[in-house]
């Protein structure tokens, strides 16, 4: 072969390794490796870091494949929106055949080899969770109706759960809260996300709550799923999964995350626009910090527990 | 006589290439980091498949 005919074949655009890497979604897949990680070490059964290391390798694969096949399917919208035009479909890096191969590829090698490494359990929920976020969510739900990151939203949810299960096998409700946890924390969070990137999801044709029921509402819904978010993360430091430490961590970051959400609340599109959704922007940037610091204290506490430091 | 500089494309298909067989290698090393612990640990004993059949 000679230079001649790799310059035919071949487009300026051709893709570089970072390319194929940017469909698997990275920042999306590190709050997967963290909360699923958080999920194993949590759990009252202890597993060989070996396995545990493959173990959230392959999660991590499994949620990287469902984000390339959500970008396989959105890439239409993803071209409109200005959040994701730089991605590789919409940059013209990587076509979109092949973003559904690597994602049907990775999402069965990544099932089967989390059922090899731990057991069946575990691989069937990682399964499930890519069935949701593709099917149930980015499919189905994401177009149709406003309440698409409410029930999508248990997609993210599943890491902590596949990883207790990777350990125990099975389901209790510690791994349901840590599932509760985040599925109750995605709403408030995309919405204040909405709320300052306003014409996207409209350009785009997305149904989210703040096109269809406006942004008053929104803010109404931000506040409700705030105080819920809240019972739930409270609660949990009284379970097994639980302990001074997070019970510290709950209270002060909820407390944070009520007065966000009752300052978005009481906020109208007047006030939001004279200062660059200031307000909305830090509890978007709260919301992250909330999330990293609940299960850094779940995590804390499982590991201080050895030692007669951590848990009740 | 001098060899021309590799074109941009070149570079980038290398690193793909480079980047496929540092992943390919990965894999091999993790398949094999798990074969040791679950022979070690006993989990592939015939014994382990009692019942299940």
């Amino acid at each position: 072969m000679t230079d001649a005919s790799f310059d035919t074949q071949a487009t300026p655009q051709e893709a570089s390794f970072g390319d194929y890497f940017a469909l698997l979604k990275p920042r999306v897949m590190s709050l997967v490796v963290f909360t699923a990680m958080v999920g194993l070490l949590a759990a009252p059964v202890s597993v060989h870091p070996m396995v545990a290391f493959a173990s959230i390798l392959f999660i991590a694969v499994g949620g990287g494949a469902s984000g390339a096949l959500n970008m396989w399917w959105d890439s239409d919208i993803d071209a409109v929106m200005k959040r994701t035009q730089s991605r590789p479909i919409p940059a013209g890096k990587v076509s979109r055949d092949e973003a559904f191969a690597i994602g049907i590829t990775l999402s069965v090698f990544s099932c089967i080899m989390l059922a090899l490494a731990s057991n069946i359990f575990a691989g069937l929920l990682l399964a499930f969770t890519i069935f949701f976020y593709v099917v149930i969510y980015t499919m189905w739900l994401k177009r149709w109706t406003p309440q698409n990151i409410v029930i999508g939203g248990a997609a993210g949810a599943f890491p902590p759960m596949i990883g207790w299960a990777v350990a125990t096998g099975g389901v209790s409700i510690e791994s349901v809260l840590m599932f509760t946890l985040t599925f109750m924390w995605t709403p408030p969070h995309f919405w204040a996300l909405c709320l300052f990137m306003k014409s996207d999801y409209k350009d785009a044709g997305v149904p989210m709550l703040h096109v269809t029921h406006g942004r008053r509402v929104t803010r109404n819904h931000i506040l409700v799923y705030t105080l819920l978010l809240a019972v739930v993360a409270i609660g949990m430091a009284f379970t097994g999964v639980g302990g001074p430490i997070y019970l510290t961590t709950a209270l002060i970051l909820n407390g944070l995350f009520i007065l966000g959400a009752i300052s978005i609340w009481r906020r109208n599109e007047e006030v939001s626009e004279a200062d660059g959704y200031k307000r909305e922007k830090s509890f978007f940037g709260l919301s992250l910090l909330y999330l990293f610091l609940h299960f850094g204290a779940i995590l804390a506490e499982a590991t201080l527990a050895p030692y007669g430091l951590g848990g009740w | 006589m001098s060899f021309h500089d590799d074109h941009e494309l070149h570079k980038r298909r290398f690193g793909r290439n480079v980047g496929l067989a540092l992943v390919l290698l990965a894999f091999i090393g993790i398949v094999f980091g798990l074969t040791v612990v679950k022979v070690t640990q006993g989990g592939l004993e015939p014994s382990a498949f009692k019942g299940q059949g």
